[in-house]
Parts: structure tokens; C-alpha cells; sequence
């Protein structure tokens, strides 16, 4: 490097002075929130105000790198907006009339409210839930269990646990774990650890790791194994700045990945480029495999997909030349009703290839330490086995009983569970860090109706969501990361996080369990503290984690011993032996677990239930293909809203399309353009790029607009921009997992006064809607996956 | 050597746009809404005759950039540096950051002082 930064300002020490300022050596993760955890300093004054924010150029998982929403951390700190006390509804559901009360008279209200619907529906009839990749992945599961004594905890209503779940529940399943990229992220020296190579090609589908950073990957790794000579193969219908650098761009149509998948794996067997060794001593049920994707021709992909045949050869060659490639997959692979069959078809080509566990292929990921702060936490101890019998969505399939995270109940039974009364009544639900109605749930003015129709509910924020005011009966705030003591154990390393500041009345997500659950649960539930939570999390640690709590706040960090090859060694399995986590000990191309579950045992392609394929004549009146769910590096899913500097960059909700289809439908960049289908309707505003396939226009999610009126109608805006209103919910695989978030069809008309004229959220808070059948699940559906008649209604195709 | 022998270098090949640098300087310079210390401007994505695509981004440091002549007098350097996401931005003498022109194309060197 050119210059050297002054180690005296850049220290390994957890905490130091500089000045008339303390710099605190730490880790972020939220609120607000994303999926990584970079390592930060943390500046304070003598009066532990934060004021200044860097990147921790010691912490290797960043480098001292950060993205623009850490580096604007004080506008979200400081925000005029956030929520300062507890807060009592004074007026009617929808109306913005608070009363502030303090923490003990909130604790009295959820007290009486818990008391009275434990003794009259059973504890049951509680429900948490939570938004995606927090660091209340535990607390929220923690206060279901422990506090409410209920198996209920789930996402906020997200529809099929379409967001790593499906890719975890497969992996599961045929692997015994979820592969990751390996970016030499396992180790504190990172690239320069002994033995690691960097990919020869990453295969990108279903993601844009720079904006999502998902699962723990900090998507610019990406760009430093591009330096060093890794070349991409990218799967994406936008064309994102990696797609731009890739050798090959495969532009498919939203929804249909499964059958790229499928045609790929036909060309590396068809042309013999897979890895016999590997497949030999490491995979079952190749045989089948080759068997089930005989037929699967890129020529046959390419009708499917709109990706050209060669193309989707040149893939597939590509990738099995890799010593090694490895795959980078993401949210979209789950967010389609094929989920599942689709992440099981990555899994088994990137095993066929050789690249599981080898340096720079895919490693198996676990927690380190074995500290899962993860939706199961405190399941079995609080919650009874009969308890654990009414678990919501837990007949609803097999996998989802079994698989990994399997605490966590289904978002779209539970919806269901509250239109119908069946199989009991919901009666309150506790939202922590989730604002469902802008985004994760689809088909948002239906859970709207539904969540009216609770008894009770609270939200714990740390701004007043469409969610807060539309719902809540209590409003909590909480606190903001670097005001809480918490722990990152996401996969590695182990990284503290140290409170270095308060805010009014703002408690931590540990503090709020602590408060709820030994008000709640007194005799079973011991931890008085956020630090005696957080040591029992330590202790709890199945690999022995070397410190306390106390001790990991002065490390800052704490990097577990990772070899590779994990399966060889004998480290994945319960009883020593060599091998995957698996009934074959192997990965499972023929699946002995689905099939024992009565699901299909070998990869297969699900088409979108909506689409112009399946529903042709649907596909007249809605011609264009619909995705949405696309990052920006500005927003988290629905959060940063607020903040100016954010807006400034990105003041509107934009919806892309080539400029083909902007002029056949007589709108242009900038104008603001409905979005319409069965549904209902939104709007956005156009952003014109030569970049899209024209017969796919590609929608931004979240968007909510905390500079209008909190009240109904208005809600912020909430449901005037919002994708949500297109989606569905209770469509998903016959798994339960899977959802079509990606996949719609759309028509969209310019916007005029005329048309205007009913907003969106004006339809749903006071007109009832928009008007349409809302899809429900059958009985059988529900209960046996097993029934031929619900399999054949789900179109596989071998 | 005065900050004035010093440079900003960019290689632009691998900037991915991410804002970091244009968030950063703004905070560090307090700089309200619509001013810049630095902008990240975009050329296409547009599709060459070959069907490839030019996507590229370019750093601009503006005449407000003053290359955090404070931060780096005390031993820091300039924060577009330090947070840059994919890493491409360096900081330093001329003669320096001139000897890594040669293995890494697409980079440019700007003199801002």
C-alpha cells in the first residue's frame, strides 16, 4: 500500500482513549439491520454520545471497509423520529394517539394481556415474530418460547420461509449442512491462509451479493477473488455490475432457475465433466440423477428459461473447468414455489463438480462454537412436547418439521390459522423488528385484515413503522446496536458486540427478553441481566467456546480452528465417523431422507404458478413477467427510509424496464407508472435500462414514506408503493417452503389524476380492499403431502 | 512531504459504485444535501458490438476534496480510502502510486492539490 494508517490510532486493544474521545473496538449488526457484521470504531464522548463511526481496518472480515449505511450511522442514532419511550395506544387502531407510560406499566399491559389469553386459548394462541437476519434471531424466539410458553415464533408472515430457509432445509437434508462460498472468511488471515486458492469462476444465481450481502458473505469478498484472477458466471434477469464483468450472463426469465440448474447438470454429465472421484467416494444416487436429467436438454431449458442453449452450455462447461468454482446463491433461489427441487438441483452440480469443502469451492457453514443464537434457542427447554405438538404448520410437511431452524412455524399457516380460526384461534402477536405489511409478507392488505383482526398486539421498533400505527397496543423502543451487549455467532468468527451508548428509554433486544421473560417466566427463566443472558448464550455453546462473554468483549472477536475437508476428518457427524451429515453419510443426488418424507427424492423444475407459460390466458390481460425484491445499497429490505442522506441518493421507489417496454406502454423515465395484476396495484416510478428483458419489468420492495402522514389513510404510504400488494401468500411448494415473490405476472399504465384518484392505501385501510379471491390452502395440501392428488397439481416435471 | 506531493489513486476497473466513498466524505465534511466532496459517476451499462457490456464507475473527487488533509496529518488515512468497499482507492506520494500503474490497468491517478 501507498500509505500506512498510524497504528497508534488503529489499535488491537478492545477500547482506548484518544483525546477527549473513547474509541470502543466492536462489531455492528443491527438495528438497523443488515446480514453482516463488520468490525467498527465506535467514537464516544464524555458523555457517551457517539460521534463518529469507522470502519475497524483490524477487523478482517471488512478490512475497515464499510458500506453507506454504517458510515451514516449517526443519522439513524440521532434520528429526531426514533421511538424514546413506551408508548400506549390513546386512540383507535390506525390513528397516531399515543400515551407515553413507563417500562413497568408496558410490562403490567403485556403481563394481563399474556395472562388472560394463555388461561383463555392457550399459550398457543401467542405468535413472535420477527424480520430477517437480526441479532434478535434469538430474542424474539426466545420471548415466544420462555415468556408467551408458545412454539409459535415465525418471520413476519414471510410466505413459504422464503429467505435462506428452503436452501437451509435441502441442504439439510441431502448434505447435512448448508454450503457457503469460501472467500477464506473462516480464518483471521484471510487470503493469506495456508492452503486457500481463490475460485476459478463463482457462479452468481438468484443474488446480487454487492447490495445483499446475505448470509453472512460480505458480497465485495466477491470483488477482492476478481482481483486475484476469478472469473463469474452470473445468473440474473437485471444486469448488475457483476453480471457486467461475468464471462457469461445468463438472463433468464424470473422464476425458472431450476430448469437452468437442471439442463446444467444434463450438460456436465452428457459431456462427462464432473468429478468422479468426488462423485464416487462422496455422492449417492448418481445414476438417478443422470437418469432424472437425461431429458433436460439446454434446447428444452431454453424454452423454459429464454436463455440460450449454448449459453447455458458454455455455463455448465465453464463451471465444471473450475479446480475449483463455487456457487454463490441467494434469496431468489428460494423465492419461487420450486424452491426447494431448485436449491437441491444447485447442490447436487456443485457436488458432481468436486468443489464441497475444498479451498475456494463451497465449505459447510456452521455457528462457531457451536453457539446457535438462532431461531431453535430455548425451544426444548421451554417449551413442552405437547406444547411443541400445536406448533403451527407443523403437519403442514415433513421437511418442515425436520429440517434445520425447524422452530420456526409457517408464516403463510399462520395467516391462515387467523381468517379461519382453524385449527385454534390467534389471538396476539408480538412483532420485534419486523414491519410485515411493508415487506416480508406478500399479498400485504390481506395480512392487514388479518392482523386487525388480534386481540392484542406489540411492536418493538426503533421508528414507528405503518406497522406501529395501523397495529399496535403497545409500542417498545428499542435499541440501536451500539447501544446493546450482543453477540454475532453467524457462522465465524465470534464477534462482541459492546454497548458504548443509551438512548432515552431505548432497550436492547437482550434487555427486552430479560425484562419480558422473568416478568413472564420467573421460575424457569433465570438470566436478571443482559450480560447473564448473554454469558448463558456462551455457555451454552456445543463446541466448548474458549471465554466468556466478559472475556469475548475485550477480544472483540474469536476465530475457531476450521480445516478443510471436514467430511474426511470426521467432523460433521454426531458419531465421529468420516463423512456427511447424511443416512448414506454422503450427498445425496437421490435424497433417502425426502424420499422417506414422501417428497420427490431427485432435483425437478416447478414452473411459476402464475406465469405466460402456465397461465396463458391470465397472461393476456397481465403480459408482463413481475420480480421484485431487488436490493439497493442504500436500504434494508423496508429500514434507512428516514434518513435524508439515503433518500438523497434514492428518493423514490423505482421499477425497471427496457425502454422498449416503457414506450409500448406510453411511459417514460421518471413517470410514475401503476403496477397492476389480479391483486391489486401499486406505483412506481420508472427507471428506463436497455439492460432488461423487455417482456420483464423488475419492482423495488419496502417502500414506505416516513415524511407523510403516520394515520390512516395515509400509513406512511405504505401500501401506495408497495409490491406487496401483487404478491401471494399461501402459494407455495408442497413443502410448505418456496414462494413466488420473483414471479408475477404484471400489466402497468401510466399514472394520471384520473387514475389516481383511490390510493392504495386508501383502498385497503377504508374501502376494504381491493377485490379479489384469496387463495387458501385445502385440507389435504395442508396435511399430506403425500396425496398424489396434490402432487400431481403442483406440475412437476421430471 | 508536504500533502501537496500526494495523489489519489483509483483503478477504476473494479469500482462497483457503492456510495461509500461519496457517504463518507460527505459525514466527514459535513457537507449538506446536494454537495460532494467526491461523486461516483456511471458510464452505461450500454451492450458493445461483441455483446458484452461496458458498466463502469469513476470516482471524482471535487474542487471541496481537500484529501482529508486533516485525517492524514494526524496519521489516518483519507476516509474515501479507508471505506472503500471493493478497495480500489489508494493514497500517496506520485512516485509511488505511479510504479503500480503498471500492473493494473484501467487506474487513473488524480492530483488534487
Amino acid at each position: 500500500m501507498a500509505f500506512e494508517r498510524n497504528p497508534d490510532l488503529y489499535r488491537k486493544d478492545w477500547r482506548w482513549q484518544e483525546g477527549d474521545l473513547t474509541v470502543t473496538r466492536t462489531c455492528h449488526w443491527s438495528a438497523p439491520g443488515c446480514h453482516d457484521s463488520c468490525g467498527v470504531l465506535l467514537y464516544t464522548d464524555k458523555d457517551d454520545k457517539l460521534v463518529k463511526i469507522e470502519g475497524d481496518p483490524n477487523q478482517t472480515y471488512n478490512n475497515g471497509t464499510l458500506c453507506m449505511r454504517c458510515l451514516n450511522m449517526l443519522e439513524a442514532v440521532d434520528h429526531p423520529d426514533r421511538l424514546k419511550y413506551p408508548m400506549k395506544r390513546a386512540g383507535e387502531r390506525g390513528e397516531d394517539k399515543w400515551e407515553r407510560i413507563s417500562w413497568e406499566e408496558a410490562l403490567d399491559i403485556i403481563e394481563e394481556n399474556v395472562r388472560r389469553i394463555q388461561k383463555e386459548y392457550g399459550p398457543e394462541s401467542i405468535v413472535g415474530m420477527m424480520g430477517t437476519g437480526r441479532n434478535c434471531n434469538w430474542a424474539v424466539p426466545l420471548i415466544t418460547y420462555a415468556g408467551f410458553g408458545s412454539p409459535n415464533f415465525a418471520l413476519g408472515f414471510l410466505s413459504g420461509d422464503s429467505c435462506m430457509l428452503p436452501r437451509a432445509a435441502i441442504g439439510a437434508a441431502v448434505m447435512g449442512d448448508l454450503p457457503i462460498i469460501d472467500a477464506a472468511q473462516f480464518w483471521p488471515e484471510r487470503y493469506d491462509h495456508e492452503g486457500w486458492k481463490r475460485p476459478d469462476y463463482v457462479f452468481i444465481v438468484g443474488n446480487n451479493p454487492l447490495k445483499s450481502n446475505g448470509d453472512g458473505f460480505l458480497g465485495h469478498w466477491i470483488v477482492e477473488m476478481m482481483k486475484m484472477g476469478t472469473k463469474l458466471i452470473v445468473s440474473d434477469p437485471q444486469l448488475t455490475w457483476l453480471a457486467a464483468k461475468a464471462e457469461i450472463w445468463l438472463q433468464g426469465r424470473p422464476g425458472t432457475d431450476g430448469a437452468l440448474a437442471l439442463a446444467m447438470i444434463h450438460v456436465i454429465i452428457e459431456e462427462d465433466l464432473y468429478d468422479h472421484q468426488f462423485v464416487d467416494e462422496w455422492c449417492y444416487g448418481f445414476d438417478k440423477l443422470a437418469e432424472c436429467v437425461k431429458e433436460w436438454t439446454p434446447e428444452r431449458a431454453e424454452e423454459i428459461t429464454w436463455i440460450p442453449a449454448d449459453k447455458i452450455r458454455r455455463a455448465a462447461r465453464l463451471f465444471a473447468s473450475g479446480n475449483p468454482s463455487s456457487l454463490q446463491w441467494g434469496v431468489a433461489v428460494d423465492m419461487n414455489v420450486g424452491g426447494i427441487p431448485q436449491a437441491h438441483a444447485w447442490i447436487a452440480m456443485n457436488a458432481i463438480c468436486g468443489n464441497i469443502e475444498k479451498p475456494g469451492g463451497n465449505l459447510i457453514a456452521r455457528d462457531a462454537y457451536g453457539m446457535v443464537l438462532s431461531y431453535p434457542y430455548g425451544y426444548d427447554k421451554y417449551v413442552s412436547p405437547e406444547m411443541q405438538a400445536l406448533r403451527i404448520g407443523l403437519d403442514f410437511s415433513p421437511l418442515h418439521r425436520f429440517a434445520a431452524g425447524a422452530a420456526t412455524a409457517h408464516g403463510d399457516s399462520i395467516l391462515q390459522c387467523i381468517e379461519t380460526g382453524k385449527p385454534y384461534p390467534i389471538k396476539m402477536i408480538w412483532f420485534q423488528s419486523t414491519n410485515p405489511i411493508a415487506n416480508m409478507a406478500g399479498e400485504a392488505p390481506r395480512v392487514y385484515d388479518a392482523i386487525n383482526k388480534m386481540d392484542f398486539v406489540v411492536v418493538v421498533d426503533v421508528f414507528k413503522t405503518p406497522t406501529a400505527v395501523a397495529f399496535a397496543d403497545l409500542v417498545l423502543p428499542a435499541a440501536m446496536s451500539c447501544e446493546r451487549n450482543s453477540i454475532r455467532g453467524w457462522w465465524t468468527p465470534t464477534r462482541a458486540i459492546t454497548k458504548v451508548s443509551s438512548y432515552y428509554e431505548a432497550k436492547s433486544d437482550e434487555e427486552i427478553v430479560v425484562a419480558v421473560c422473568s416478568r413472564l417466566n420467573p421460575e424457569n427463566f433465570k438470566p436478571r441481566t443482559d450480560l447473564e443472558l448473554l454469558e448463558e448464550a456462551v455457555e451454552n455453546g456445543i463446541d466448548n467456546p474458549p471465554f466468556t462473554y466478559a472475556e469475548l468483549t475485550k477480544m472483540v472477536d474469536s476465530w475457531p480452528e476450521r480445516p478443510y475437508g471436514m467430511h474426511e476428518l470426521g467432523l460433521l457427524r454426531s458419531d465421529g465417523q468420516p463423512g456427511f451429515n447424511t443416512p448414506t453419510g454422503k450427498i445425496e443426488l437421490y435424497s433417502i431422507v425426502l424420499e422417506a418424507l414422501g417428497d420427490p427424492p431427485l432435483p425437478y423444475y416447478e414452473e411459476p404458478r402464475e406465469s405466460p407459460q402456465s397461465t396463458p390466458e391470465l397472461a393476456e390481460e397481465y403480459p408482463l413477467v413481475l420480480t421484485t425484491g431487488h436490493r439497493s445499497y442504500e436500504f434494508f429490505h423496508s429500514e434507512h427510509r428516514q434518513q435524508p442522506t439515503m433518500r438523497e441518493f434514492h428518493p423514490w421507489p423505482l421499477v425497471e424496464m427496457h425502454p422498449d417496454t416503457a414506450r409500448k406502454y406510453g411511459v417514460a423515465d421518471g413517470d410514475w407508472v401503476w403496477i397492476e395484476n389480479t391483486r391489486g396495484r401499486c406505483r412506481q416510478v420508472v427507471h428506463e435500462t436497455p439492460t432488461m428483458d423487455p417482456r420483464v419489468i423488475n419492482a423495488e420492495h419496502g417502500w414506505w414514506f416516513p415524511e407523510q402522514g403516520a394515520e390512516e389513510p395515509s400509513l406512511f404510504g405504505v401500501f401506495d408503493s408497495n409490491i406487496n400488494n401483487l404478491t401471494n401468500q399461501c402459494v407455495t411448494g408442497a413443502t410448505g417452503y418456496g414462494a413466488p415473490y420473483k414471479s408475477q405476472l404484471c400489466k402497468i399504465y401510466k399514472c394520471t389524476d384520473e387514475n389516481s384518484d383511490v390510493m392504495p392505501s386508501k383502498q385497503v385501510t377504508e374501502l376494504g380492499g381491493f377485490k379479489y379471491d384469496r387463495i387458501q390452502y385445502s385440507d389435504d395440501a395442508v396435511h399430506d403431502n403425500t396425496n398424489e392428488e396434490v402432487l400431481g397439481g403442483r406440475k412437476y416435471v421430471y | 512531504m508536504s500533502i501537496k506531493d500526494h495523489g489519489l489513486l483509483i483503478n477504476y476497473d473494479f469500482c462497483t459504485g457503492c456510495h461509500s466513498c461519496e457517504v463518507a466524505c460527505k459525514k466527514e465534511h459535513d457537507l449538506p444535501e446536494g454537495q460532494w466532496g467526491i461523486r461516483v459517476l456511471q458510464d452505461g451499462p450500454r451492450e458493445k458490438e461483441d455483446g458484452t457490456w461496458e458498466y463502469t464507475y469513476m470516482p471524482l473527487p471535487t474542487t471541496l476534496c481537500d484529501l482529508c488533509e486533516a485525517r492524514v496529518e494526524e496519521g489516518r488515512l483519507p476516509t474515501c480510502v479507508h471505506h472503500c468497499q471493493a478497495r480500489v482507492m489508494q493514497f500517496g506520494p506520485y512516485e509511488e502510486l505511479a510504479r503500480e500503474l503498471s500492473n493494473m490497468p484501467r487506474t487513473v491517478i488524480y492530483a488534487v492539490k
